[in-house]
C-alpha cells in the first residue's frame, strides 16, 4: 500500500471491464482508515467529495457491524447538512452528536476513542477554532492509535496547520466517470486525493474512486473516460485533472 | 477520613427496599379484613383473637401508625375505630361460613335474617348470631373503608396542565374532551361550561359542535389519566397506608385505626376533601365499615356520609340497585323485578337470589354484592406494593465547598442497594443543600439501566464544578429517580462486559455532557418523502429504532435540514435547469440524472403541497447535488414552481 503501483493506470481506463474481471482490488492500493488520526481538508462546504471519501474509507467497518460515532459542529451541519444513512455505505450505524463548540467536539472525539464498542470516529470542524492545537491533535492521536480505533477529522474552510494527525489529505471533486447506460448522467464518482503530509509513507496525489471495500488510488485516469469529453455535443468539455506523480 | 466519610453515609431507604426486596414477597400488600391472615404467614380461619393479637403487634407493624389490629386487640378500648356497642371480641365469632371465600354461592344455606343483621348485633350480644343463618362478621364491620370518587376527574387533570402552563381556558369557554369511538369521536368530559350549554358525556362530537359551535374539542387521555390515578393513589397514603385505585375514577382507603390521626372520622373526611380540592380535584366521599357500602354511599348517598356498623343497613337501603356495583343488565333486570333499591334487594329471601344468581359472575350477582356491601362476604382493600426508590445521603459536620470527594461512596453505595433489589438507574440527581438554604440539583440519564458506580461517578464528571457552592453545603444526596429492573448477565468467561453496555456508557457521557438532545441516532421510517424517511431518536431513548433498510439507492450522502431555495435558468421547464445560482455562486449544469418523481403523502400532507422532480446533477466545479423543482408547471398552482439543493453526493 505505501508504494503505489506503476500499474494503477490501468485501473480505470474501462469501468465493464474491471466489474466483469474483479480484479480492481487486486490491481489498485487500497486505502482504508487507519487507526490513528488522519485529517482531510477541503475549501468547499458544497463538495460531497471528502465525505464520500471518508466514509468509503469505512466501508469494511462498517461491513464489521460496529457504529461510527459521527460529531459535528453547527456550522457544519448548516452548511453540508446532516448524514443520510441511505446514501451511506451498507450497513453503517451512526451515533450523531451535534456540538456548539470545537472544545466539545474535540472532547467527544476523546470519549469515543475510550469505547471498544465504536468502529471509528469521525468529526467534522469547521474553520481553525483555537481548541485545535497541536496538543488536542496529539491526544486524538495517540487515543485512537492505544485503542486501535480510526479517528478522521473533516475539516472545512480551515488552514492545515501545526498537527499530529499522522495523514493530512486534501480532497476535491473529479468529474464523474461516464455512465455505461447514459451518457448524460454522471456515474463512478472520482476524486483527487492529495496527501500533502505523512507518517510511515510517501505523500502523493491520486485520482481515488470508489472500490468495493475501500478507496481505489490510481496515478493516471483515462482522460476520455474520466473527463466531460463524453457529453454528446462535445462543447462542455470539461478540462481533465491535472495529475502529477508522486515521487 | 475515608472511614469517617463512609461511616456518615446515610442509606435511608436501604433498609426499607431491603425490606421489600428480601425479607418479604413482591405480593400486593392486602388490608387485613375479617379472618385474613395477618403479616407474612398465613394463619387458619380458627386462630382465636390473642394470636391474632400477637402477630399483629409483632416487629413488622410496630412501625406502622395506622396498624388497626393495636386498637382491635385491646378488649377495653374504646377508640375511635371501635364504635360504641360492639362488644369484646370472642372467639367464637370466627363463624364457619367465613372459611370458604365465596359463601354467598353456596346454594344450601339457610335463609338470611329477616331483620337486618347490623341493627340485631346493636342490641344484641355477638353470641347470638354465631347460631344462626350468615349473619355479618363482626370483626369484618370494625374496618374503616373510604371510598372516595374524583369526579370529573379527566377534565380537572386537563385543567390543572392548562395551569401549569399558563394557557388555561377561561372560564365560559365550553371544552370538551374527546375520543375515537365507533362512529367518529365521543365526548368524554365536558368541562363546567359545557354543561351548562347542554353538552354531555357520551354524546358524538359532532352533535356536540353542532349544539354549540364555539366549543374547544381536545383530545382525551385516559392512559395519563390512569397514570396520574396511580400517583394519586400512592399520595393518598399519607393518610392512612393501605389505599388501591377504584374503577377509572376513584381510589379505596383501609383508613382502620388511623382517623384519630386527624381528628376523628367526619374530620378526616373533610381534609381528605379539602386537600384534593386544593389540588383541584373535586371528589365526593364517604366512609363505611365495608368497601361495598362506602363506594355506594360516595356515590349515591349523603355528602360524607359516614356508616357506622349500627346504621349500615339504615343507611344503604334507599340507594339504588346500580350503588351495588352491578352490570347495567342486571340492574335493568331487577328493575323489571320490581327490586329498584337495596333495601328492596336485601329483603328479598336469600334463598330466591341465591336460586336466580347461582351462576352469575360477580358483577352480575346482586347477592354476592349485598353480601359484600353488608360484610358477609369479605373484600379487602388490595394496596399495590410501593415502587422502589433509591436515595443515599451524607451529612457533612461543617460545610464543604466541592462534592467530589464525596461522590464515589455515595455511588458504591446507591449501587449495592440497588443491586440487592435487581435493579439499575435509568435517570440520576445529586442535591446539594447549600448553608443558605439554596438546594441545586443535578441530572444525569442513562440509555440503559446501570449500576456501575464507576460509570456513575463518571457521568457527573466535569458537571459538579457548575455548581454554586456559595458558603458551602452540609447535605449531600443521590438518588435514583427512575429504575428498571436489571438482571446480571455475564456475557463471556472473562466477565468483561459485552459491547452493548460499552457503547452505552459513551452514549450516557456524552448526553451528560452535551444534554439528551445532541446524541442521537436514525431512527427509519416508511415513506417516500427524503427527509420524512429518517428521523434522528435520542439516542438515550430506547424507542424502536424502525426496522428495514433503504430501499432506494440513488441517494445523497448528506441531507440539508431545510432544503435551499435557487434561482435556475432553463431551456425547457419541464426539464432540468442550465443553470442556476446557489449561495451567490452560479453553477452550470454539465450532466443530470433524473427526474425522479417524488408524489406527496396524501395521508399526510396539507392538501396544497406540490410533487418533486429530483435531479442528481454534476455542475461544471465536478459538485454533485441532489436538486429538485417542488411543483410542475401547469399544475393549477397560482405560483411557478421553485427550485431547491436538497442533498449533496460524493
Amino acid at each position: 500500500m505505501n508504494t503505489p503501483l506503476s500499474t494503477a493506470g490501468t485501473l480505470f481506463y474501462d469501468h465493464a471491464a474491471s466489474r466483469r474481471t474483479g480484479r480492481d482490488a487486486d490491481l489498485a492500493p487500497l486505502c482504508v482508515a487507519e487507526p490513528t488520526l488522519s485529517e482531510y481538508f477541503t475549501d468547499n462546504a458544497a463538495d460531497g467529495a471528502v465525505t464520500a471519501f471518508a466514509c468509503t474509507q469505512l466501508k469494511q467497518i462498517a461491513a464489521s457491524g460496529k457504529p461510527i460515532l459521527w460529531v459535528q459542529d453547527r456550522v457544519t451541519q448548516r452548511e453540508s447538512g446532516k448524514p443520510f444513512p441511505a446514501g451511506l455505505p451498507a450497513g453503517l450505524r451512526l451515533i450523531l452528536v451535534t456540538v456548539n463548540r470545537a472544545v466539545d467536539l474535540l472532547w467527544s472525539m476523546e470519549e469515543g476513542l475510550h469505547c471498544d464498542a465504536l468502529g471509528a470516529v469521525l468529526g467534522e470542524l469547521w474553520g481553525d477554532p483555537p481548541a485545535l492545537d497541536f496538543t488536542a491533535t496529539k491526544r486524538l492521536a495517540l487515543r485512537a492509535e492505544a485503542r486501535a480505533i480510526p479517528a478522521l477529522l473533516i475539516r472545512r474552510g480551515g488552514h492545515p496547520n501545526l498537527s499530529a494527525a499522522r495523514q493530512r489529505w486534501r480532497i476535491t471533486s473529479l468529474p464523474a466517470r461516464l455512465d455505461p447506460d447514459d451518457n448524460r448522467a454522471p456515474g463512478t464518482p472520482l476524486w483527487q486525493a492529495d496527501l500533502f503530509r505523512a507518517r510511515g509513507r510517501p505523500p502523493g496525489q491520486w485520482v481515488a474512486g470508489p472500490g468495493k471495500t475501500g478507496v481505489l488510488l490510481s496515478h493516471a485516469v483515462h482522460m476520455n473516460d474520466a473527463g466531460g469529453g463524453g457529453l454528446s455535443d462535445g462543447t462542455r468539455h470539461t478540462p481533465g485533472p491535472t495529475i502529477r506523480a508522486a515521487g | 477520613m475515608t472511614q469517617d466519610r463512609s461511616a456518615r453515609i446515610l442509606p435511608f431507604p436501604l433498609s426499607r427496599a431491603r425490606r421489600a426486596g428480601g425479607v418479604q414477597d413482591h405480593a400486593p400488600r392486602v388490608a387485613q379484613a375479617g379472618l385474613h391472615p395477618v403479616g407474612p404467614t398465613r394463619l387458619s380461619a380458627a386462630l382465636d383473637i390473642l394470636q391474632l393479637a400477637e402477630v399483629a403487634t409483632g416487629p413488622r407493624n410496630a412501625g406502622l401508625s395506622g396498624s388497626g389490629h393495636l386498637h382491635r386487640a385491646r378488649p377495653g378500648d374504646a377508640g375511635p375505630s371501635c364504635p360504641g356497642g360492639q362488644g369484646p371480641m370472642q372467639p367464637t365469632s370466627v363463624m364457619p361460613a367465613l372459611q370458604m371465600p365465596v359463601p354467598a354461592l353456596r346454594a344450601g344455606r339457610p335463609a338470611p335474617p329477616r331483620q337486618p343483621a347490623a341493627r340485631r348485633a346493636s342490641c344484641d350480644g355477638p353470641d347470638r348470631d354465631t347460631g344462626s343463618g350468615p349473619g355479618p362478621d363482626r370483626r369484618a364491620l370494625s374496618r374503616r373503608i373510604v371510598s372516595l370518587q374524583l369526579t370529573d376527574f379527566a377534565m380537572a387533570r386537563w385543567l390543572r396542565w392548562g395551569h401549569a402552563r399558563h394557557d388555561a381556558p377561561p372560564d365560559n369557554l365550553p371544552v370538551i374532551l374527546a375520543s375515537e369511538g365507533p362512529h367518529g369521536p365521543v365526548v368524554t368530559a365536558v368541562n363546567r361550561a359545557a354543561a351548562l350549554a347542554g353538552l354531555q358525556t357520551g354524546a358524538r362530537v359532532v352533535d356536540m359542535r353542532a349544539l354549540c359551535p364555539t366549543v374547544r374539542v381536545v383530545r382525551a387521555d385516559p392512559d395519563g389519566d390512569r397514570a396520574a390515578l396511580d400517583k394519586l393513589m400512592l399520595w393518598a397514603r399519607r393518610w392512612c397506608p393501605w389505599t388501591a385505585v377504584d374503577g377509572a375514577d376513584g381510589i379505596v382507603m383501609d383508613t382502620t385505626g388511623s382517623d384519630h390521626l386527624w381528628g376523628g372520622e367526619d374530620a378526616l373526611l373533610r381534609e381528605i376533601e379539602g386537600t384534593l380540592g386544593a389540588l383541584g380535584f373535586s371528589s365526593r366521599l364517604a366512609m363505611a365499615p365495608t368497601h361495598g357500602a362506602a363506594w355506594a354511599l360516595a356515590r349515591f348517598g349523603p355528602v360524607r356520609s359516614i356508616a357506622t356498623p349500627d346504621t349500615l343497613a339504615q343507611m344503604t337501603a334507599p340507594l339504588p340497585a346500580r350503588a351495588l356495583r352491578l352490570e347495567s343488565d342486571t340492574v335493568l333486570l331487577l328493575q323489571r323485578l320490581g327490586l329498584k333499591s337495596v333495601g328492596d334487594i336485601a329483603a328479598v329471601p336469600r334463598l330466591s337470589l341465591t336460586r336466580r344468581f347461582a351462576r352469575a359472575a360477580l358483577v352480575q350477582n346482586p347477592l354476592a354484592r349485598l353480601d359484600q356491601l353488608q360484610g358477609r362476604l369479605a373484600e379487602p382493600v388490595s394496596a399495590g406494593q410501593e415502587p422502589h426508590r433509591f436515595a443515599v445521603q451524607v451529612r457533612l459536620p461543617e460545610p464543604v465547598q466541592d462534592p467530589t470527594p464525596y461522590l464515589p461512596d455515595l455511588c458504591a453505595t446507591l449501587c449495592a442497594a440497588m443491586a440487592e433489589a435487581g435493579c439499575g438507574a435509568r435517570r440520576l440527581t445529586v442535591t446539594i443543600y447549600r448553608t443558605d438554604a439554596e438546594v441545586s440539583t443535578i441530572t444525569a440519564a442513562t440509555a440503559r439501566a446501570s449500576r456501575d458506580p464507576a460509570h456513575m461517578r463518571r457521568l457527573f464528571d466535569d458537571r459538579l464544578d457548575r455548581i454554586d457552592p456559595g458558603y458551602g453545603f452540609e447535605l449531600i444526596t443521590l438518588s435514583a429517580d427512575l429504575t428498571e429492573d436489571v438482571t446480571a448477565t455475564q456475557t463471556d468467561l472473562e466477565g468483561r462486559a459485552d459491547d452493548g453496555a460499552a457503547l452505552a456508557q459513551v452514549v450516557d457521557r456524552l448526553s451528560a455532557r452535551l444534554g439528551p438532545q445532541a446524541v442521537r441516532t436514525p431512527a427509519l421510517h416508511e415513506s417516500h418523502i427524503p427527509e420524512r424517511s429518517l428521523a434522528w431518536a435520542l439516542a438515550l431513548s430506547q424507542a424502536p429504532r424502525g426496522a428495514g433498510s433503504p430501499v432506494f439507492t440513488d441517494r445523497p450522502l448528506r441531507l440539508f435540514d431545510s432544503p435551499e431555495e435557487i434561482n435556475v435558468l432553463y431551456a425547457v421547464p419541464e426539464g432540468p435547469p442550465v443553470q442556476f445560482r446557489w449561495r451567490r455562486v452560479p453553477h452550470r449544469i454539465v450532466r443530470f440524472v433524473g427526474p425522479e418523481r417524488i408524489a406527496p403523502e396524501w395521508w399526510n400532507d396539507r392538501p396544497g403541497t406540490r410533487l418533486r422532480d429530483y435531479y442528481r446533477i454534476e455542475d461544471d466545479s465536478c459538485r454533485r447535488l441532489w436538486i429538485y423543482r417542488d411543483g410542475i408547471y401547469g399544475d393549477d398552482r397560482p405560483e411557478p414552481p421553485r427550485w431547491f439543493v436538497h442533498g449533496l453526493f460524493g
